[in-house]
């Protein structure tokens, strides 16, 4: 592995994550006196003062930014504002459901989209295409919620085969994943297919059909694995579609993860979990990214002699 | 190309030209589109009550195709106002604010492409490390951030909107800039004597406009389901104003004993971002040379 690749690729992450942890700073800090919208406005001053104090809230901002860091340094989230306990253990409660359900999820939508997407791309234009990509778009357009409430009214309303909300057993597992796996697998499904075609296009194909390769051969040997380059990357961007979905998703179920703790802690105005969330997700995606940048390095050799990174950013 | 040309056999009919070049589904894409946008200008004549007006005696009525009042076609919700009056609004909310924030993002975006185009070195750097730093973060996680806390203003709303997508445009303008700088027609140009604002409004940007064109069509569904997605969870448009996303969501509560709240605005979003995916899809494979010589 290049090192000067691998080089920039940390800069940037390094430089991206100080971002997102100034942004969260600067945007909660701004936004008023976080004691004052927890408490209410029938609260003494010595009250208020004393959890401005509690919590770090009374030094001034540059102060408290740079506590920040060294919490955050040391694995330091500060403490929740509604229940009083550390933030990374009120996430880190959350944190094995959001996988559970983003992992079933993800593997929904790989299962689905990916043999849609290769299908599409085989039989372009024909009717088999049409279909699939009529799919895709359907699951495009269609907004998390609204899939989930419909699958609500069926599974749970109507025919009482599933519960509606809440975790435990597998039953409660199906209905968040295939909301949220469904929604990514069409778009993964047209990644798949423009990604085939793009290489299915190429020379070296052509080359491999005219000098008598068979058909299945040059799928397997010469298209995927060419086409599977940009799905790496794609696979980095919808990690955070998944996130996102699961936001939605997991307020729709009342499933106990990361989003709807967010959902509920913003509507505390819980600055400290928010802050976290972020944090983690931030975290969490960068890391992601590196690692399908250094997939990406490994696979194609072109990139990392370049030391340019995938998506043409630097074309 | 002779590629494509190879293919056809015979010459088509008028008819067969007609449906090959525009799809009955594009057409009916293109149809919606229409009828959506006419809903949301006509909203005040078409409307048969205010979207606010209460009649509590008639509360969570079904549409009068399923049995309910006459005076109500789409039902009442829970405070007995008119749903298809509600919808109708709803859908001029959403589209509006939609319409708004695709727009800033992309004039936003496509600025910042062509001064990274420009510029290059470091102002270049730090345009891409935003556009990275965006790329790394749901977008939702800041908005939901930023609108809690600040409040929920409507300007502030349809600026976060904006806020997002406008990387695509930043990454695809500045991309083609630079490639477009080195080609024979700005070389010419610019040895003509061209200033560059001269070469970047008269030549690059009418060349590299129809992919701009093609990325907000691409881009304006997205920005409707983060709007009705806040809006769902209470956190986007507030009552009394309403979009689509916050009926649906104001319907969930409803959804045992009258589906129909929460049902409604849903197929409105769906067949908006629906029958808009599909134009912008025709209009990418139709705008992308790479695509259509395939």
């Amino acid at each position: 592995m290049n090192l000067r690749f691998f080089g920039v690729k940390l800069f940037r992450a390094v430089v991206t994550l100080l971002l997102v942890v100034t942004f969260a700073f600067v945007i909660l800090r701004l936004s008023g006196d976080p004691v004052e919208i927890l408490l209410g406005d029938d609260v003494d001053q010595a009250t208020l003062q004393h959890y401005r104090e509690l919590y770090g809230l009374d030094r001034p901002l540059p102060e408290q930014y740079l506590r920040y860091f060294g919490g955050i340094a040391r694995g330091d989230l500060g403490f929740s504002l509604t229940d009083e306990r550390a933030v990374t253990t009120v996430i880190a409660e959350a944190v094995p459901a959001t996988l559970l359900l983003g992992f079933t999820a993800l593997l929904i939508s790989l299962a689905v989209g990916v043999p849609l997407g290769i299908i599409a791309a085989l039989n372009r234009n024909k009717i088999v295409d049409r279909f699939v990509m009529t799919f895709a778009v359907f699951g495009f357009s269609i907004p998390n919620f609204f899939l989930g409430i419909l699958l609500i009214l069926l599974f749970s309303l109507w025919l009482r085969w599933l519960p509606s909300s809440g975790m435990g057993t597998i039953w409660h597992l199906i209905m968040p994943a295939v909301t949220l796996g469904l929604s990514s697998a069409g778009s993964l499904a047209r990644f798949t297919r423009s990604s085939m075609l793009d290489v299915l296009n190429r020379s070296y194909v052509r080359t491999a059909a005219a000098k008598g390769v068979p058909r299945l051969r040059r799928i397997a040997w010469h298209a995927l694995p060419n086409a599977a380059i940009p799905l790496v990357t794609v696979l980095g961007f919808r990690l955070g579609d998944l996130i996102a979905g699961a936001i939605v998703t997991e307020t729709v179920f009342a499933w106990p993860g990361v989003g709807r703790l967010l959902v509920s802690a913003v509507s505390a105005r819980d600055l400290a979990v928010v802050q976290g969330v972020l944090l983690m997700t931030a975290v969490t995606m960068i890391t992601a990214n590196l690692l399908v940048d250094l997939i990406y390095g490994w696979i194609d050799p072109r990139i990392r002699t370049a030391g340019n990174s995938p998506g043409g950013d630097h074309a | 190309m002779p590629e494509s040309q190879a293919n056809i056999h015979a010459a088509p009919g008028a008819t067969t030209r007609f449906l090959r070049r525009y799809p009955p589904l594009v057409l009916a894409a293109a149809g919606f589109v229409l009828f959506t946008l006419l809903v949301a200008l006509a909203a005040d004549w078409i409307a048969p009550y205010h979207y606010t007006t209460q009649d509590l005696a008639n509360r969570l009525k079904a549409p009068a195709f399923l049995g309910g009042p006459e005076q109500y076609w789409l039902g009442t919700d829970e405070l007995g106002r008119d749903l298809l009056s509600r919808l109708i609004y709803a859908t001029r909310f959403s589209v509006v604010i939609a319409i708004a924030g695709t727009t800033i993002g992309a004039v936003v975006g496509t600025l910042l492409g062509f001064i990274a185009a420009h510029f290059r070195g470091w102002i270049e750097e730090s345009v891409m490390m935003l556009v990275d730093a965006q790329a790394s973060l749901p977008f939702i996680l800041l908005a939901l951030a930023v609108l809690a806390f600040f409040g929920n203003s409507l300007v502030l709303f349809i600026l976060i909107l904006g806020i997002n997508g406008w990387e695509t445009y930043a990454r695809l303008a500045r991309g083609m800039v630079i490639s477009a700088n080195t080609q024979g027609y700005a070389v010419a140009v610019r040895a003509l004597g061209a200033t560059p604002f001269t070469i970047y409004r008269r030549h690059i940007l009418p060349n590299i406009a129809s992919i701009l064109i093609v990325q907000y069509t691409l881009n304006f569904p997205a920005t409707i389901l983060l709007e009705t997605s806040m809006s769902f969870l209470g956190l986007g448009i507030q009552p009394p104003l309403t979009s689509l996303g916050q009926m649906l969501g104001a319907g969930r509560a409803h959804l045992l004993s009258a589906w129909w709240i929460s049902i409604l605005p849903g197929m409105m979003i769906f067949l908006t971002t629906l029958s808009i995916s599909i134009l912008g899809d025709w209009l990418r494979d139709r705008f992308d040379p790479t695509l259509r010589n395939r």
